[in-house]
């Protein structure tokens, strides 16, 4: 044994591609499945929160118009660095959830696959849900998922990785911009996926990541009137009618997922129908 | 040289004043014209409608097969479409080959047709395939027969291959001719030009150009003046007003067939170019069959029966 | 000769001898007309003549309503095959094609459309609803990516009073042909063709209950939302009751699916066609009185070509022709109510008050019943309310733009996000807009076309989901893979 005493690193949120401190100067402790102290991960607040979505919105439009083959590059840039860092998520996985080694590592390999399916879809949803529509006139009609815009979450707080990627690779493959609230009692794959977005190609503002409580940060990001959608998969099913109902004032597109698959990507997806006359 | 201060004769004030225009969308032409369409008009209107349109009629034969004794039938019928009543207005002109323009005006003058205008068809009509000075005397052939109206075609050739400033300058040098002498309507052939885009450029190249009216086709080939074609070249006199303060005149010419087409001409014309060109001098139909339709018409609103074509003359 | 003062257009009335409207009706419930107890008058907004009187459906009939329905889904229409299905909404579509006239000229009546649109609008898109979705029916395995073939089961559809025929067709067609049952009902104000197309039905043999028709208002509406044997709720409407609509469902499991308001730009480039561009801007707000969810009530054009598009505007706003919404040559009808009308000149008044220049085009209107002239304020920034708000009618708010990217700002600088218009003669600059525009639907080059294979709905407050196509016909299908 050595007798070196480890750095310890401090856990801050992920806002706008840099990492700061929740404005609030809250903490609050992790502990290991032991019962020993790990981190004391940000307490993030309302005002955290706005910073998030402020950041998002001003990232979806360059997010929103990279090509589809460029999403899908950087979606597999992050299973990649995803893949190179695999040893300290895994024991992260482990210190906090008491989890065995394989169980572990069986999360971490699930959630870079996953990244990579993911990826897949970027320039296979629009072709697949899309529709050229044979109007009854001289007109070209088709119509084509977008973005729907700044989507907001709260990650599963099992598995702590792989629910936090099935929550984040839908929402962004399509062009959407997220501010996702990690899993609060095991924050740290979170806080340490923000480092492998952070040396990704991923551009500033499209991922934000909150850590802090559900039950105080879901009802503001039903009620900011600047989130268009909000995937509330880690919310507790008896708080969703209450989150449903405050994200009325905006008419949020309001979903909890059971699997992952396509669907999951267009939830977040508005249609927009195009027409255009035929003639010369 | 200047022409209502939009273009001064060079190839490139010409190019600028056509390339200012702005497009027309087909389907959205093509709606507009079919939503008049629908429109139908009071009894008492449609009365002084038929009427109104049977003054507009240049009553047109332009037949290999023209004779004397045609060229006089039609010029009868001219001045008096209906013999048994006298309360039938004279068409606006007849419309013939200039070889019978003389022919025409002495039996015009013979039966009390003074007031009927002889169209001379020119410039190597149909196709417009002759050198200009062919062109040239082709006109001044029919002005000197006492042709009161020539109806020049352009050379399509030249258009659609972008020498707009030739057909510029053709029309520009019959205009000249006819001077005073005569009234110069200016025939596109919109079934050639085929765009509602080259129609409008035509439309905006032939008014600056000096032509008094602007019309359609030679009724040799289909199609020829669709509702929408009409439309748009009487947006191009409605517009060309609003630039210049002259009226220019539109004449549809080949298909129009019967009142109801007839009809809807004048709802085009009150609705896009307005009430204005609800005139014989600001709008003609060219036509042979349709003035019989006309006259059926008129005889079932005064009788209240439909008319039998065995009441009306053939030409 | 000589020129009468004005070329007259006839008054060409459409005859009414095609309907018969009965002095009284009830609701139709399980495949029968059931008296109602408490009525109310249904007005012509043109004239203000009293039609006939309507049933306000309470609990206990929007319970047998459910409950007829509920019936008809488990014991007939959940087992019926696609094929069966689609068999009876083939049939609906064609009489209601056989029926077209008369639903027209009832239509007319009981909203104040020209019979014009309601003629050529309205109920040929109705029936072209019903036989697009009957083709469905047996192909519902094909219907795309993330759906199920298993319907909610009895869905609830309350419609508005703009296009009250077409609507309960956007919402009964999809819903039969994915295997739902419906309780619906009509707009307090137009419910006459509703109650016509329970006819249909009858004629249709439709099995009973499978369509079930409750009259009433507000209240009636708020019944059918809030009844724990519904499924799914389609709502067209006012922003505003969507918001209701989603508060009151939020704890329910019911699906639900809105087509709320709107406030389109309409863009103008200056390399537009302009003529068919005042022709789209026309047609964008002044079809049916602007009384659409989707209407180009902004106008956003190009400053170097503002005062060119402007003049023509009003050239051609002039020959708008306004009143008997009977007579074949009406352009503009009456407005649909009395209340709406107090809305439209309450919020112009706010025009006039922000310092916006009203113009109206020089119409003379009918002294009886409701009337708005087609009107245009200029000088309008975002900053007024009738840049922001729905005004439901007959008004156009004009504002510029000077680069491009300027005018899409503007445009997209609302909550709703509906629809949107877009004229430019350059493809590419065509396709740049339309992909900037935050819009579920976008007319290119032309303005407020409809079909049942073309999926309509809004972004952001204009609403959840879509209606027609392939996507309207996955909301009447469970989802897969989420909740």
């Amino acid at each position: 044994m050595s007798n070196r005493i480890d750095v310890k690193k401090t856990y801050k949120l992920f806002i706008n591609g840099v990492f700061p401190r929740t404005e609030s100067g809250r903490t609050y402790e992790v502990k290991s499945a032991k019962g020993s102290f790990i981190a004391n991960p940000c307490l993030a607040s309302r005002k955290d929160l706005k910073d998030a979505v402020v950041a998002a919105r001003a990232a979806h439009h360059g997010w929103n118009k990279a090509t589809a083959y460029n999403k899908g590059q950087i979606l597999y840039r992050l299973a990649e660095m995803l893949e190179g860092r695999r040893a300290q998520f895994v024991d992260e996985i482990i210190a906090v959830t008491g989890a065995t080694k394989a169980k572990a590592e069986k999360e971490v390999s699930e959630s870079v696959d996953r990244l990579v399916w993911y990826a897949g879809w970027s320039d296979k949803i629009s072709s697949l849900s899309g529709a050229l529509n044979p109007v009854a006139g001289p007109y070209y009609n088709f119509t084509i998922p977008e973005s729907m815009g700044v989507v907001a979450a709260i990650a599963p707080e099992t598995p702590s990785l792989l629910g936090l990627i099935d929550v984040i690779a839908p929402i962004i493959v399509s062009g959407n911009t997220l501010v996702v609230l990690a899993s609060s009692k095991a924050p740290l794959s979170a806080m340490s996926f923000a480092e492998v977005i952070a040396t990704s190609d991923v551009p500033a503002g499209v991922i934000n990541i909150l850590t802090g409580m559900k039950d105080e940060i879901a009802p503001w990001m039903a009620s900011h009137m600047d989130i268009d959608g909000f995937d509330i998969t880690g919310l507790a099913t008896k708080k969703h009618a209450e989150i449903r109902a405050s994200g009325a004032e905006n008419l949020k597109r309001i979903f909890a997922f059971k699997s992952h698959d396509p669907a999951r990507i267009l939830a977040f997806m508005e249609a927009k129908t195009v027409w255009h006359p035929i003639g010369l | 040289m200047s022409f209502y201060g939009l273009v001064d004769g060079t190839d490139t004030s010409l190019k600028n004043y056509l390339g200012s225009l702005s497009g027309v969308d087909q389907v959205g032409a093509d709606a507009r014209a079919a939503m008049l369409a629908t429109r139908s008009i009071k009894t008492t209107s449609k009365r002084w409608a038929i009427d109104m349109a049977i003054s507009m009629v240049d009553l047109t034969t332009l037949e290999g097969a023209d004779t004397v004794g045609k060229v006089q039938a039609l010029c009868t019928k001219a001045v008096r479409p209906d013999p048994t009543d006298l309360t039938v207005p004279s068409v606006g002109a007849v419309c013939v080959y200039n070889d019978m323009v003389a022919t025409a005006r002495k039996h015009l003058d013979l039966v009390g047709g003074q007031h009927v205008g002889v169209a001379a068809v020119s410039t190597a009509f149909p196709s417009g395939r002759a050198s200009m000075p062919v062109k040239l005397r082709d006109t001044r052939d029919a002005l000197d027969a006492g042709a009161s109206e020539i109806d020049m075609v352009i050379d399509r050739g030249a258009f659609l291959s972008g020498h707009y400033i030739d057909v510029f300058n053709e029309i520009v040098a019959i205009k000249e001719l006819c001077g005073t002498r005569a009234h110069l309507k200016v025939i596109f052939e919109t079934g050639e030009l085929v765009t509602y885009d080259n129609v409008r450029k035509a439309s905006f190249l032939a008014m600056a150009a000096g032509a008094d009216f602007i019309k359609t086709s030679t009724g040799k080939i289909a199609p020829a003046a669709t509702a929408p074609v009409v439309l748009v070249m009487l947006e191009a006199v409605r517009d060309f007003y609003s630039m210049t303060q002259q009226r220019i005149g539109v004449k549809p010419a080949g298909g129009i067939r019967n009142t109801k087409d007839a009809i809807k001409q004048l709802v085009l014309v009150n609705e896009t170019a307005g009430p204005e060109w609800l005139t014989p001098s600001l709008f003609r139909i060219g036509a042979s069959a349709l003035l019989n339709d006309l006259l059926m018409q008129r005889m079932k609103m005064d009788t209240g029966y439909y008319a039998s074509p065995a009441y009306v003359t053939i030409d | 000769m000589e020129t009468p003062v004005s070329f007259d257009y006839a008054s060409a009335p459409e005859s009414r001898a095609i309907v018969s409207i009965k002095p009284k009706y009830g609701h139709f419930i399980a495949g029968k007309f059931v008296a109602g107890s408490k009525h109310f008058p249904t007005i012509n907004p043109a004239t203000e003549e009293v039609l006939s009187h309507i049933a306000l459906a309470g609990k206990a009939e929007v319970d047998a309503a459910v409950k007829a329905a509920r019936k008809a889904y488990t014991t007939t229409w959940s087992k019926m095959s696609g094929k069966e299905r689609g068999k009876y909404l083939f049939r609906i579509a064609r009489i209601m094609q056989e029926r077209a006239r008369e639903f027209a000229v009832l239509e007319t009546l009981d909203n104040g459309k020209p019979i014009r649109e309601s003629r050529d609008v309205d109920i040929p898109l109705a029936a072209a609803h019903f036989f697009y979705h009957a083709g469905w029916a047996d192909k519902l395995e094909f219907a795309g990516l993330g759906t199920s073939t298993k319907p909610h089961g009895v869905a609830g559809q309350i419609i508005p009073w703009n296009f009250p025929l077409l609507m309960l067709a956007w919402k009964v067609a999809p819903a039969l042909a994915t295997g739902n049952t419906v309780v619906l009902k009509p707009a307090e104000s137009t419910s006459l063709t509703a109650l016509l197309f329970a006819e249909v039905c009858q004629q249709a043999e439709l099995p009973a209950g499978v369509v079930n028709i409750v009259t009433g208002d507000g209240s009636t509406g708020a019944l059918i939302v809030n009844h724990p044997g519904i499924d799914k709720i389609a709502f067209t409407g006012s922003t505003e009751v969507g918001k209701i609509i989603a508060r009151a469902v939020a704890s329910t499991p019911k699906s639900v699916t809105l087509e709320l308001g709107g406030k389109a730009a309409n863009i103008i480039f200056d390399d537009a066609a302009i003529d068919e561009a005042v022709e789209g801007i026309v047609n964008g707000i002044f079809f049916n009185q602007g009384h659409v969810c989707c209407a180009g009530s902004r106008l956003i054009l190009q400053e170097n070509v503002a005062d060119e598009v402007l003049e023509k505007l009003k050239v051609r706003m002039a020959k708008i022709r306004i009143g008997d919404p009977m007579d074949k040559n009406t352009d503009v009808g009456a407005i649909n109510s009395k209340e709406q009308l107090a809305k439209i000149i309450e919020l112009t008044a706010a025009g006039d008050a922000e310092g916006a220049q009203r113009w109206s085009a020089p119409c003379e209107l009918p002294s009886k019943g409701f009337w708005f002239a087609p009107t245009i304020f200029t000088g309008v920034t975002q900053a007024h309310r009738i840049a922001r708000e729905e005004i439901f009618g007959p008004v156009l708010s004009v504002l510029t733009f000077r680069t491009p990217q300027e005018g899409i700002d503007k445009a997209n600088n609302t909550p709703f996000g509906l629809s949107a218009g877009v004229w430019s003669e350059k493809g590419s600059r065509i396709l740049w807009a339309t992909q900037q525009l935050r819009a579920g639907v976008v007319w290119a080059n032309t303005f407020n076309k409809f079909d049942p294979t073309s999926p309509f709905g809004g972004y952001k407050e204009s609403g959840w989901g879509r209606e027609g196509g392939r996507h309207g016909l996955s909301a009447y299908l469970k989802g897969v893979g989420h909740e």
